[in-house]
């Protein structure tokens, strides 16, 4: 009986060590959530010193961001440059993966250009931005390299092309992403069964071969992983492109993502149109995360 | 003989195509190598050289006035110094508080038995891939309310409940502690908060070291809450003063200076990186998928 209650009195602490995770939790995530979906029904804004609301108005601010062409633009846009930089990005994570993995190649120097491609993951994304801008300015040192070797006759202006800014935007993603994408899709190809492989070559397989039938049908789950991880992640782009044109999304806000938008609207106080887009934008994470959490949790079960 | 001939010719063939396929890997690795590295090392060139030199068009050597520029603009209007001091502390707090209090989510739910165990673990996972920016909203009137407007707590302690760095502890956990360890410490009388601070939280030092490199630079690059958050000058942290610095006017600023103030803000986090890249790159796979 003694016995008993002892284990009853060390399970409590399992409740204890849980107190600090799920107070922050609930203070800084659940209220915040909360009162963002309870804001989104509701009119408030600032025009000029006059503040306006709140007024209880239904589902108005949603109709609002979706009838005004706000929404569908800054998604298309987000999703655009998303697409852009995501397929070179899976193209060159698997070739490399690919090759890093492939016993036959033995190639050296593995681990310094690992090093490498991961590296941009870790610079801070609005410094890099920044640099960017800096360096593709009309007088800056691209024009200036390009002008020298004789390419162009005069300095091009990337920031005021609607696909030179996508562009760079995607280009920045691509580099700052394709490490991190390499590493996880390694450790995917790394799981294969490798006497797989071997069977294969016996057969008399050919290395291209050897990928379109076995590595890519096998690695499908990882890369529907990587896929949406990214797509989440991509939903929420807004560092570079906010940096790269000042917060403007220009030219003619071709460039403007859903969060530049969202963070356009929490400066200017418009908590209304801010909460209809943040449910909106919970929405679509929040099935995408679905889709990731049944595969860590298939994981978790295995 | 006829097949060994053929067997040694498809060989033959096989190891020239083997030839060429690694010199195609190398030539596209040197290629995507240069993609990474190009733009640091044109940075690196461009913080060493002043205003003047910029403006005549770009060399590939470093100048001499690396030290020159970083004085200017400390001297000048933008808070640089306090900024880097501000992103310092930020990540520090940030990366200590989470890496510890994740690590004590993870015990809580690998060394006990209790009723709402498998929700909460749940609970976690399903939460893991919300982005803090969707309840942004909520989260600024909040701290509006709680005057903790203008301030770095609350860039600090939300990092307390991070669930990717669960995830990743809780898996380090599965991987590396036994649950009888836990048991002889009962045994010889420690008690539950001293068992996890002295015997697990030691045995996760490796798994936390990873974590709080990722978190200190997940919280020093971080742009868009802190600019929402903090107002005063003095308060703001680097990413802040960098957006700053772009919507100055630009083109009558110190070419020299902002080169030498994006050098800061990336260079420090790259020479960290260099230096502990084994355990980092190692550190990916196991907090995303494995297995």
């Amino acid at each position: 009986m003694k016995k008993r209650s002892k284990v009853v009195s060390y399970n409590k602490w399992g409740y204890i060590f849980l107190i600090p995770f799920v107070v922050v939790y609930l203070v800084f995530q659940m209220i915040p959530l909360v009162t963002t979906v309870y804001n989104s029904f509701f009119e408030n804004y600032r025009s000029g010193l006059k503040q306006i609301g709140p007024t209880f108005i239904g589902v108005q601010n949603y109709i609002t961001i979706i009838s005004n062409g706000d929404l569908p633009t800054y998604f298309k846009n987000t999703m655009i440059m998303w697409i852009m930089g995501f397929i070179p990005q899976i193209v060159l994570s698997l070739l490399l993966g690919a090759w890093f993995t492939d016993p036959s190649l033995r190639l050296k120097c593995q681990g310094f250009f690992k090093t490498v491609i991961y590296m941009p993951n870790l610079i801070m994304a609005s410094a890099f931005s920044m640099l960017f801008f800096t360096l593709f300015a009309d007088g800056g040192p691209i024009n200036s390299m390009l002008l020298n070797m004789g390419l162009i006759a005069e300095p091009y202006k990337f920031m005021s092309h609607i696909w030179s800014v996508r562009s760079l935007v995607a280009f920045m993603n691509c580099v700052m992403w394709f490490g991190n994408t390499t590493i996880l899709l390694m450790a995917g190809m790394m799981g294969i069964d490798p006497s797989l492989f071997e069977a294969a070559q016996v057969d008399g397989a050919t290395a291209t071969q050897i990928f379109y039938k076995i590595t890519l049908p096998l690695l499908r789950p990882i890369l529907i992983f990587v896929m949406i991880t990214s797509l989440i992640g991509g939903l929420q782009m807004f560092d570079v492109p906010q940096i790269l044109t000042n917060g403007s999304g220009d030219p003619m806000r071709s460039s403007m993502t859903l969060i530049m938008y969202l963070n356009k609207h929490l400066f200017s106080k418009n908590y209304g149109l801010a909460g209809a887009l943040s449910v909106f934008m919970f929405i679509i994470t929040g099935i995408l995360s679905l889709i990731v959490f049944k595969f860590t949790a298939q994981k978790e079960t295995k | 003989m006829a097949d060994n001939v053929s067997k040694m010719a498809g060989q033959d063939e096989n190891r020239a195509s083997v030839h060429a396929r690694r010199l195609i890997a190398y030539i596209v690795l040197v290629l995507v190598s240069f993609l990474c590295l190009f733009w640091f090392y044109v940075l690196f060139i461009n913080a060493s050289r002043s205003n003047s030199e910029l403006t005549r068009g770009f060399t590939a050597i470093p100048s001499t006035h690396l030290l020159e520029n970083w004085i200017n603009l400390k001297n000048g209007t933008l808070p640089i110094f306090s900024g880097i001091i501000n992103s310092l502390f930020v990540a520090l707090a940030s990366a200590v508080l989470s890496t510890y209090f994740s690590t004590m989510t993870a015990y809580a739910i690998h060394a006990y038995d209790f009723k709402l165990k498998k929700f909460m673990f749940t609970f976690i996972l399903a939460v893991m891939m919300i982005p803090t920016q969707v309840t942004a909203l909520g989260f600024l009137q909040l701290i509006d309310k709680m005057k903790l407007d203008d301030s770095f707590v609350p860039l600090i302690v939300p990092a307390v409940a991070a669930p990717a760095v669960f995830f990743y502890m809780k898996q380090y956990m599965d991987a590396t502690l036994p649950l009888s360890l836990v048991e002889a410490a009962r045994i010889d009388g420690s008690g539950e908060f001293r068992t996890f601070n002295q015997i697990v939280v030691p045995l996760m030092k490796p798994a936390i070291a990873v974590q709080a490199i990722f978190c200190f630079v997940t919280s020093w690059n971080n742009y868009f809450t802190p600019a929402l958050v903090l107002h005063t000058d003095t308060k703001k942290t680097l990413p802040i003063l960098i957006a700053q610095l772009r919507s100055a006017d630009w083109l009558k600023f110190d070419m020299g200076q902002v080169y030498v103030m994006i050098a800061f803000s990336i260079f420090p986090v790259i020479v960290v990186y260099l230096l502990l890249s084994r355990y980092i790159v190692g550190g990916v796979t196991l907090g995303g998928v494995k297995g």
